[in-house]
């Protein structure tokens, strides 16, 4: 049986390890709190970026000079699978739910004979990935950004790099993984097709006066200008639903363990307690005894 | 005058949203003001200085990379990178213009040449244009 002072030990150092994880927890509610405000600040963006190239793009896709981001290269052998990961650990399942879908996909992808390459973001996806897919992973980048969050720049820098590996002809389909943020105890991993673009149908019918804009210059130049831009923006939004995710994740996971640790806590100082009462009750039978047989 | 709604919208941030009488946008064909009641209207950008014209004085921004939509609602600017005049240092713009300078040496065809020297084009004369309204007074 373990003495009073390995019990003593065990109990403190439970104790160093709850205010650890506490303050972890507290770290990421401050962070995902500036993480939910970043992500909201770029939300009118993307969702404004969006509706024009809708109405843009419904109006010329069919086109036979239609841009290759748009409409793809009309094969889809290669895949280019996009996995947005943390940099750190300790949150949960949230590294390891993006991996497990991007894992399925490549794998399915492989099943199908096709030709799969991973662009990994973030250590700890590569981490992951690395022992399975070694030949698979084409590039990789980490962000180190130990304070202020993503900026657009890292994005339009990932961007930047899909742009040229799509324009060298490297693949025909590129795909991201990332998770959306639901709530604190929900992110969702999720994937979304970047190349060829994908738009929702405007609502042409119910606002049909919008339908007549003037372009300047003509159409073809401006979706060919704003078509990379959305992709840097797309990547913007999911690298800031990651962040979002990942401190939402390690908040509850952080929670979890401050609570396994409070009971951890109560139950060793129970039996240390049991065991210094046993140890009283040996003594004081010894010295009774011992004056007895005086 | 009459006022419309207009909103300036970086990735990172809403930069300015309100009621305004004027915008001077730098649109890639040359620069357009609008004003109330436009008709529906899609234009790139090119780095340049936008002008917003409202209550009391001008204020003056430096817009980089995106596009202006008029449309009955008002006036919609994205740009991915928009500056207060007064908040943009000379060497940052400096830098900037050396960046291009370089993609402009470095790049590889004909074609993305001639798009980056069109672009160091219309920065360095934006910067020029930024020096004179900094030497002129408000």
């Amino acid at each position: 049986m373990a003495s009073l002072k390995d019990l003593r030990n065990r109990i403190a150092s439970v104790k160093a390890t709850q205010k650890i994880t506490k303050a972890m927890q507290m770290v990421a509610a401050a962070k995902l709190r500036r993480a939910q405000q970043a992500a909201e600040a770029a939300r009118p963006y993307a969702v404004r970026m969006e509706s024009v190239l809708g109405n843009i793009a419904s109006t010329i896709s069919g086109g036979p000079d239609a841009p290759r981001l748009l409409t793809g290269t009309g094969q889809e052998q290669t895949h280019l699978l996009l996995v947005l990961t943390a940099e750190r650990g300790l949150c949960g399942a949230f590294n390891s739910s993006i991996v497990r879908i991007a894992r399925e996909r490549a794998l399915a992808l492989m099943g199908q004979g096709k030709t799969v390459k991973i662009f990994c973001v973030g250590r700890k996806g590569h981490d992951a990935l690395r022992r399975q897919f070694e030949k698979q992973i084409v590039e990789v980048v980490e962000l180190r950004t130990s304070k202020g969050g993503v900026t657009f720049a890292d994005a339009q820098k990932i961007a930047d790099k899909i742009g040229a590996m799509f324009a060298a002809g490297e693949f025909d389909v590129a795909t991201q993984f990332f998770s959306r943020f639901q709530s604190v105890i929900s992110q969702v991993p999720t994937a979304q097709q970047l190349i060829p673009a994908t738009f929702a149908e405007p609502a042409a019918a119910a606002e049909g006066a919008e339908a007549v804009y003037e372009y300047e210059p003509g159409e073809a130049e401006i979706l060919a200008d704003l078509l990379p831009r959305n992709l840097a923006v797309q990547v913007f939004k999911a690298l800031l639903e990651n962040g979002a995710s990942e401190q939402g994740a390690r908040m509850s996971a952080m929670d979890n363990a401050t609570r396994n640790a409070g009971d951890m806590i109560k139950k060793q100082t129970l039996t240390y307690n049991r065991t210094r009462q046993a140890m009283i009750t040996k003594e004081l039978i010894e010295i009774i005894s011992g004056a007895e047989a005086l | 005058m009459a006022t419309f709604p207009f909103e300036l919208v970086s990735p990172e941030r809403l930069v300015y949203s309100g009621a305004v009488t004027e915008v001077i946008v730098p649109g890639a064909e040359g620069e357009f003001g609008i004003l109330a009641g436009h008709a529906p209207f899609v234009s790139t950008l090119k780095p340049g200085v936008l002008t917003i014209k409202g209550d009391g004085a001008a204020r003056k921004l430096f817009v980089r990379g995106g596009f202006a939509e008029a449309n009955p609602q008002g006036l919609t600017v994205l740009a991915e990178t928009a500056i207060p005049l007064a908040e943009l240092p000379a060497e940052k713009l400096a830098q900037m213009i050396r960046n291009a300078q370089e993609d402009v040496e470095d790049a590889g065809d004909e074609a993305t040449r001639a798009s980056r020297q069109q672009f160091l084009e219309q920065l360095k004369s934006a910067a020029a244009a930024i020096e004179a309204d900094s030497r002129s007074p408000h």
